[in-house]
């Protein structure tokens, strides 16, 4: 009996899904006990499960004896606009929850990187946030609770539906960004906002130098952009950087940051985008990262953010670059080989920048590892939680390399 | 306890620096929850990290269970110390150890007193954002292990929003770094940073906090609007987070309490007779865009029902009107000489329902049952005045609790939204967590203790547990 005929013995055969072009069986479980029956499953047999959403993030080439992915999980069980929550199943693409959100008058104020249709469960589990981050924080900020199943089957409530929520520990931190190390997220609560009332991006090409020093005097200003990024010619496709600054809030407030923005431009003229070309820009920038080989990302203090992309250049070449250097994120992608990787961690390291691989092809990641140079003590850590999470190493996760 | 631990703890903070009378420790034997007392076997209070480290060395060599503790403003029984523990009292360890204007962010020791990094970052334009009521005691390093909160949390988020990097001293004695300078969740990995803070000290001793600073606000206007209703008072929450404005702090205090602080060296000038007061806060970087937003939840309030939205003409006017609400708590030890903090979190749209249902519990029960609550985050705390030495009293007030987080729960609520589990919460977590959750938890806290020696008996009720394996093996110190 092969691995195919046991799964379709196990969950139907509505589950099974086509191979990809490694062959890999492709399940598609249909509700979360469905993942826990058969991860539970995989663990008892010994099989090697890779994990998947769209397949439009992650490459879908670890080695693995089976590809098991949420895209049949994606129901949106509650939006509730008067309490600014929602719960949604992680396989749901973010283009859909996000139009449903809309209909409601709700927003989930995050815009990570990738193709439109890319999962909840993806961008959770790997925690990449875009620009938005500026003003409205990491991915984990929107987070309210997760619903995951660990490598051996186990399905684990962590966090709640409220707003504020300290009743044990919070398991939900451990799978945001845990690259599903510790387990398969199945359903996701979600803090939501309001739809802004008005939402205005401004655009401005310079050198890059000074269009940080304009970064700079926003900050100063006072002005709270929900975004302020910077962004290379490459990725922006521009003659030169471009400083993008989006408003989004209340009336009042993005009228007040607009008369402050011609004052904070340091004699350079912002230029305001029509919302179909901000919409275009936005998503090109989205899309622009989940078009080459390699991205990562880097965190290091806001006043370390020009030092970095020097590095960068120096290092890998002056490619497609997006940064929030008032979050002091880096966000790069092109292509790097191992070697030029691994260097880039390390020197990285030295400056206690931690560089996060977000997306490579197998040889790459297996190698690099999503994670690595760890600071003191803390890769026994994920070691143990690792164990405890997937004792029989069923998840195919590239967490530190090899 | 064995014989020579007192002499060898007092080798390493010195004598003055130990408790060992019984007169000594039974000061430490509550925090700020009256219904619980422990007394713990010593009471250490190093005066360095060095120290510190040097403790806990000694107790993982002996295997003694110790717990962490700050000030003692707990409201959960967290830190308190069974017979057998040793109480590691931090706040000693009362150091700013930078503060980072250009990248807004300072670096502290955990004994730092959560007003004193606020007044230290005040000079730079900055301000350290969660302000629980005991902010003029309390410690960073509490606040860490509690993920408190506070009035402020509703627009800049609690503890955990705003804590960087950690340094961890384990169990083992072993020392951790947890986190970034800049902020990267994982610091290269998971987010171990996010798991930590509010583990309520069951996984190490955080020895240094790197938290991030936020601009302190340009321009500030403070509402008083007055209710004829709760209900209506719960339904203007509603109105203002639907309308998309994110006010600083939207609290609300009902009757019994307006009139206790009214009635205390705190009266901020409530009207007794309003059933309800909001006290809304909005506050950002410009003046136009805040007097804007006030304009609008001001109209909000009056079309939501309120008799009368007033706004505090003064900056002494806005701290009256504060004070009143943050010492809401100390003013109700008027009431009677005991008093429960109740802490809870239901869904904003819920709060109209349950805040009903609270006042019928507290009527059967004969209790007297005071609002105090963060409403923009649904975060409730009922306060039951009673009088600890009435056995029978003391049981009602028990089961009128338990009735109080049943309510919460079955409106899709929590059982505590900043204050903890601690020991007082332990009997409900089996209400919200499945037995395979639980057991999650407690599989995660053996890998940062796998003796389960720091803080032991909280968080997580052991019996409710399904079983798990695999843990981090055991390193040696």
């Amino acid at each position: 009996m092969t691995i195919l005929d046991k799964v379709t013995a196990l969950l139907g055969e509505g589950a099974v899904l086509e191979a990809g072009t490694d062959r890999v069986p492709r399940v598609a479980p249909g509700s979360p006990d469905a993942v826990a029956l058969l991860l539970g499953t995989a663990h008892q047999e010994g099989w090697r499960v890779r994990i998947e959403g769209a397949g439009t993030w992650l490459q879908s080439d670890a080695p693995a004896d089976l590809a098991l992915t949420t895209r049949r999980l994606d129901r949106v069980p509650a939006i509730e606009p008067s309490d600014l929550t929602a719960t949604a199943e992680a396989g749901i693409g973010l283009d859909q929850l996000r139009q449903q959100l809309a209909d409601r008058g709700a927003w989930l104020a995050i815009d990570p990187p990738g193709l439109a249709g890319r999962t909840l469960g993806s961008v959770v589990a790997t925690a990449t946030a875009g620009p938005l981050r500026h003003g409205f924080g990491p991915i984990k900020d929107h987070l309210l609770g997760v619903t995951f199943v660990t490598g051996d089957g186990r399905m684990v409530q962590s966090g709640g539906r409220v707003m504020k929520n300290v009743a044990g520990y919070d398991l939900t931190r451990l799978q945001a960004g845990g690259f599903g190390a510790f387990g398969v997220i199945v359903l996701v609560h979600l803090r939501l906002r309001t739809l802004p009332r008005a939402d205005i991006t401004y655009v401005l090409e310079g050198a890059r130098e000074d269009l940080t020093q304009v970064g700079e005097d926003i900050a100063a200003a006072g002005l709270t952009p929900a975004a302020l990024e910077l962004v290379s010619p490459a990725l922006a496709r521009r003659e030169r950087w471009v400083l993008a600054v989006r408003l989004a809030g209340s009336p009042a407030l993005v009228a007040a940051d607009e008369a402050g923005l011609g004052a904070a431009s340091g004699g350079g003229r912002f230029t305001p985008l029509r919302a179909e070309e901000a919409h275009a820009f936005w998503m090109r920038l989205a899309e622009g990262f989940a078009v080459r080989p390699v991205t990562f990302r880097i965190g290091g203090v806001p006043t370390a953010s020009d030092e970095l992309l020097d590095l960068l250049q120096h290092q890998l070449g002056d490619e497609w670059i997006s940064a929030s250097p008032a979050a002091g994120a880096i966000r790069w992608t092109g292509d790097a080989s191992i070697d030029r990787l691994q260097r880039l961690r390390r020197t990285l390291a030295g400056l206690e920048v931690p560089l996060t691989l977000e997306r490579a092809p197998w040889p790459q990641r297996g190698a690099v590892g999503h994670f690595g140079a760890y600071r003191e003590g803390v890769g026994p850590l994920v070691a143990g939680l690792r164990r405890t999470f997937d004792p029989g190493g069923a998840l195919v996760v590239a967490t530190e390399g090899t | 306890m064995f014989p020579t631990l007192a002499r060898d703890l007092a080798a390493i903070v010195g004598e003055t620096h130990l408790r060992q009378a019984r007169a000594e420790r039974v000061t430490y034997s509550m925090d700020g929850l009256p219904t619980h007392r422990r007394v713990p076997d010593l009471v250490v209070l190093p005066g360095s990290r060095e120290e510190v480290i040097a403790v806990v060395r000694l107790l993982a060599a002996l295997g003694v269970p110790f717990v962490p503790r700050g000030a003692g403003t707990g409201l959960s029984g967290g830190a308190l110390a069974d017979e057998g523990s040793v109480l590691l009292v931090l706040t000693r360890l009362n150091r700013i150890l930078e503060i980072d204007k250009n990248n807004r962010r300072a670096v502290v020791e955990p004994g730092v007193v959560n007003a004193k990094l606020g007044a230290a970052a005040k000079p730079h334009g900055l301000q350290y954002a969660p302000d629980p009521s005991s902010q003029s005691a309390c410690t960073i390093g509490g606040n860490v292990a509690e993920n408190a909160g506070g009035p402020h949390c509703l627009k800049y988020g609690v503890t955990a929003n705003h804590i960087l990097a950690l340094e961890v001293l384990l169990a083992d004695g072993s020392l951790v770094e947890l986190g970034s300078p800049g902020g990267e969740p994982g610091g290269g990995g998971p987010d171990l940073v996010g798991v930590f803070v509010g583990s309520e000290g069951n996984f190490g001793v955080a020895t240094k906090i790197t938290v991030r600073l936020t601009p302190l606000p340009r321009a500030i206007r403070t509402l008083l609007a007055d209710f004829s209703s709760i209900r209506t008072a719960g339904e203007a929450v509603s109105a203002i987070i639907a309308a998309g404005i994110v006010p600083a702090a939207l609290e609300m205090m009902d009757q019994s309490c307006i009139c206790a602080v009214e009635d205390s060296v705190y009266a901020a000038g409530y009207p007794r007779d309003a059933a309800a007061v909001l006290l809304a806060e909005i506050d950002g970087q410009n003046g136009d865009a805040v007097v804007a937003e006030t304009e609008v939840v001001t109209e909000l309030l009056r079309k939501s029902g309120a008799r009368s939205v007033r706004s505090a003409a003064s900056e002494a006017e806005r701290e009256r009107l504060w004070q009143g609400r943050k010492k809401a708590f100390g003013a109700m030890g008027r009431l009677s000489r005991d008093l429960v903090v109740q802490d809870a979190v239901v869904p904003r749209s819920a709060l109209p329902h349950v805040l009903d249902t609270i006042s019928t519990i507290a009527k059967n029960y004969g209790l007297v049952v005071s609002n105090v609550f963060h409403a923009g985050d649904g975060n409730l705390h009922p306060n039951i005045s009673f009088d600890a030495t009435n056995p029978t009293l003391k049981h009602s007030v028990e089961v009128a609790s338990a009735e109080i987080m049943a309510t919460c729960i079955a409106a899709g609520g929590t059982i505590t939204g900043e204050h903890g589990v601690g020991i007082d919460k332990l009997r409900y977590m089996p209400l919200i967590f499945d037995a395979e959750s639980l057991g999650a938890m407690l599989a995660v806290r053996r890998v940062f203790d796998p003796d389960e020696r720091v803080n032991p008996g909280k968080v997580v009720p052991l019996h409710a547990c399904r079983e798990w394996v695999s843990a981090r093996p055991r390193a040696v110190a």
